[in-house]
């Protein structure tokens, strides 16, 4: 009797959830995609997806290695010279042979496509592409860069045949969406959907999946429900509040890797009279912040143990510099700095301010998991040695536009603020280009150093490291400049943040540094 | 005509008005730049797409010129997008329509017997649980009311699908429109079924629906014909005005459901300061407001006899 009422429950459940096909994957993301055009938005969910359709040169892997991609070896033949050898065995989807005036077109096509809101000449500009034959490609620059790889990683190359005059509504509309990757494009409804179906003639590893859907699923409890109903098969960005529930559930499986982004504070170091430093009886005082001793005692005073277990419910790894360990150029010797009040409140007093004075810190509440109460914890553990500290958090359009240039002069307006930082590039020349380099708008250095530290020795080991093309030696070098930031307390590191997916019982992903979420990741045990 | 000439003037009006408000209020809620560039842009690469975005000019210049396109028809390009504002909201009016439309339907052909029969029958122990229900319906929030209906007919029972759209008009498109279309129907149905009850009160008790059954008309034609007739002039003006704000305002379902609608485009374009599509999206929301207004004027004259579509003499 048991067994026939199961039986029938079986059926009518096999009937309601529908005939799931066993090649088809269905994958819940949080955040949709902005076009199909892979030159459009240099941003994370459009490079994921794109990612299925489009290849660049150099490919990453999950910790964002450099791996062959659509050139099989690459090598510097001068010291402002690299050269790519591309792969003879791939063809577009349309069937026409990829080859090195594809690569030249799209590096032509990606620093100019009309209403890019975030380009990415940054990539292409400075460099001559020259063809040298069918299958090779030089590429040449006015000084020795030994980034070109990772650069080169970083752009589509797309047909040249099918992009010549395409906009990015040609590529929307799948007409110009033409790759060489293991999936084709078949269909992107904005808001709703993307369909992809895998292509048989791809040369690489062929997906173990034929189609793969990815809808949009931006609110966080329904993109869950969705997991938990069984409509989709993955979710990325799993919602930190749900992850213990989900962790007991039997027909759930979590992925999860640390994140190439760093949660960190960056504090005044320009400024003598700081706008958001205040002596305890409010009245104008020297900027501590520019002493390195206040600096060390703030790092000291935060329980980044407490922010991780108790704000971040787990879902983070405390941070001692820029990026976690085993990415390329991070030091070996940089810990996190442990939690030491009482230290902290010895170098207040070594500092001439040993009963601490007033200051806000400013962070988003809508831009990183848990920022805001982030910024509160912070605030809380600085005011136990001393240092008064009210929060302030805004939206993040009001928060960058004021931390980058809200100041009477368009420079940073606030004192001490909490911000992220994703290394797209998987290295540290990145975090420390951008937030430790001194702030330089015709190098474009220090673009992000929003408290305009400067430090002429730091300055130095970045440009030495920039102009090294020994990957060992560049390495070596960039630990070193990001030893003395860290000692010198430039930024205050307080955790990386983790990636997780979550998957229905039976499939797996191989989790990613980077965020990203692909289909060629996921499999089904049988 | 006079009539119509009037309103269609005062309609432009209000949409001068509502555009300049926007526009102010959007400049004002933060920087865009900021929330779209990627963070390895270089500074001079930030200024040039401020300027390609003309977003280094004074507000009142950025007003003017974009009046100037406007009244060509263009309402500006999307900074996310990088496409038309105007074409990104018509891609998704098909979506919303839909679910507006079976929210609206929910509502009358459910909401109007339920009120029709508590209020022919107050006394009874149903019209008291109608009328306890629609206070649930009014009170409860859309974002709680969708997540539970999600976490019961879709993960705890697994019949309905719990979040996105299926093709227009197939059995998996029902399917998937069904809870969104509850879920947004709630509330207009708690409201209309309110309206048909306290009209079916008060027409009960009028002389021409004594005169009717004194006539001996059979009690079905009483109540179908001369109740409902005259209890449906309130319920249309409001209805009038809710579907209005069904169409623009589903925000809060369309985002539970992951809904491919407008709302969904209204809010994510609203967290990304997509200012160009918040104002095309506010400028189409008043003129769809105008319209339906001027719908609900000429029903009035249709339902009511007495009313003329014309302007009072002062």
């Amino acid at each position: 009797m048991m067994s026939l009422v199961n039986r029938i429950g079986a059926a009518v459940l096999f009937l309601l959830v529908g005939t799931a096909n066993a090649q088809e994957l269905r994958i819940g993301l949080g955040n949709e995609p902005t076009a199909m055009d892979p030159h459009y938005h240099n941003l994370s969910p459009n490079n994921s997806l794109l990612s299925h359709v489009f290849e660049s040169l150099v490919d990453q892997d999950e910790r964002q290695r450099l791996q062959p991609g659509l050139a099989e070896s690459w090598r510097t033949i001068d010291d402002t010279t690299w050269e790519f050898k591309l792969r003879r065995d791939v063809k577009f989807h349309d069937g026409t042979p990829f080859t090195a005036d594809d690569v030249i077109f799209s590096f032509e096509r990606a620093p100019n496509v009309e209403g890019s809101p975030s380009s990415f000449g940054i990539y292409a500009r400075g460099k001559t592409f020259t063809k040298v034959d069918d299958h090779t490609v030089h590429i040449k620059t006015a000084a020795p860069y030994p980034l070109m790889p990772n650069d080169v990683s970083q752009v589509f190359v797309v047909s040249r045949k099918h992009g010549q005059g395409a906009k990015t509504p040609d590529y929307n509309s799948g007409k110009a969406a033409i790759g060489t990757g293991a999936f084709k494009f078949v269909e992107y409804t904005p808001g709703n959907r993307i369909v992809l179906q895998r292509n048989d003639q791809y040369w690489g590893q062929k997906p173990a999946w034929q189609r793969v859907i990815f809808r949009g699923i931006k609110s966080d409890p329904s993109r869950v429900a969705a997991l938990l109903a069984g409509d989709v098969d993955l979710i990325e960005q799993v919602p930190s509040t749900d992850m213990e529930r989900l962790k007991k559930d039997a027909k759930v499986t979590i992925s999860q890797t640390v994140s190439n982004r760093i949660i960190y504070l960056h504090l005044d170091h320009f400024r003598d009279d700081s706008p958001f430093v205040r002596a305890k009886d409010g009245g104008a005082i020297k900027n501590p912040l520019r002493d390195r001793r206040v600096r060390s005692a703030i790092s000291k005073a935060i329980d980044r143990d407490a922010i991780v277990s108790r704000v971040m419910e787990g879902e983070a790894i405390k941070a001692g510099q820029l990026l976690p360990e085993g990415f390329f150029g991070v030091s070996p010797k940089l810990k996190p700095v442990a939690y030491d009040p009482n230290g902290a409140k010895k170098l207040l007093a070594e500092a001439g301010v040993p009963n601490g004075f007033r200051l806000t810190i400013h962070s988003p509440n809508d831009r990183y998991p848990n920022d805001a109460r982030i910024a509160e914890a912070v605030g809380q553990m600085l005011s136990r040695i001393g240092i008064d500290t009210q929060v302030v958090t805004m939206t993040q359009g009001v928060f960058f536009r004021d931390a980058s240039t809200g100041s009477p002069d368009k420079g940073p307006k606030f004192s001490f603020i909490l911000v992220g930082w994703g290394s797209g590039t998987g290295e540290a020349s990145s975090p420390l280009k951008s937030l430790l380099a001194t702030y330089d708008r015709e190098k474009g250095m220090g673009a992000s150093n929003r408290g305009r530290y400067s430090s002429a020795q730091v300055d130095k080991l970045i440009n030495d490291a920039l102009a090294t093309v020994d990957d060992r030696k560049r390495a070596d070098l960039l630990a070193r400049a990001t030893e003395v930031a860290i000692d010198d307390v430039g930024i205050i590191p307080l955790h990386y943040q983790v990636n997780t997916w979550a998957m229905r019982r039976g499939f797996s992903y191989k989790p990613r540094t980077d965020e990203y979420t692909l289909a060629g990741g996921v499999s089904k045990a049988n | 005509m006079v009539f119509v000439i009037r309103r269609v003037v005062q309609s432009l009006i209000v949409v001068l008005v509502m555009s300049l408000v926007v526009f102010i209020g959007v400049h004002v809620v933060g920087d865009p730049v900021h929330i779209l560039i990627s963070d390895d842009m270089t500074q001079m690469e930030i200024e040039r797409f401020i300027q390609k975005l003309g977003l280094d000019r004074p507000v009142h210049e950025q007003y003017f010129h974009f009046l100037a396109n406007a009244v060509r028809g263009d309402l500006g390009n999307s900074f996310v997008y990088g496409e038309p504002a105007l074409k990104l909201i018509l891609q998704r009016m098909p979506a919303t329509l839909e679910l507006a439309l079976a929210a609206f339907l929910l509502a009358v052909v459910l909401g109007v017997p339920l009120g029709m029969y508590a209020g022919l029958r107050p006394e009874s122990p149903a019209s008291r649980a109608i009328m306890a229900g629609s206070i649930l319906g009014f009170s409860l929030p859309t974002f709680w009311v969708g997540l539970m209906l999600i976490m019961v007919f879709a993960v705890m029972l697994g019949w309905l699908p719990s979040t996105g759209r299926g093709d227009f008009m197939t059995w998996d498109g029902l399917r998937h429109l069904a809870l969104p279309a509850i879920n947004l129907a709630l509330f207009k149905m708690a409201l209309v079924t309110r309206l048909a009850r306290a009209g079916t009160r008060e027409a009960a008790l009028q002389d021409y629906v004594k005169f009717a059954r004194a006539k001996g008309l059979s009690p079905a034609r009483v109540v179908l014909v001369h109740v409902l007739k005259n209890i449906m002039v309130p319920v249309v003006t409001v209805l009038g005005l809710e579907l209005g704000s069904l169409i623009a305002f589903s925000v809060v379902t369309e985002t539970v459901f992951a809904w491919p609608g407008m709302g969904k485009l209204l809010i994510d374009s609203i967290q990304r300061l997509d200012r160009p599509v918040v104002v095309a999206y506010l400028v189409i929301t008043v003129l769809m407001f105008v319209i339906i207004n001027l719908v609900v004027d000429i029903l009035y004259s249709l339902l009511d006899p007495r009313v003329r579509l014309r302007e009072a003499k002062a």
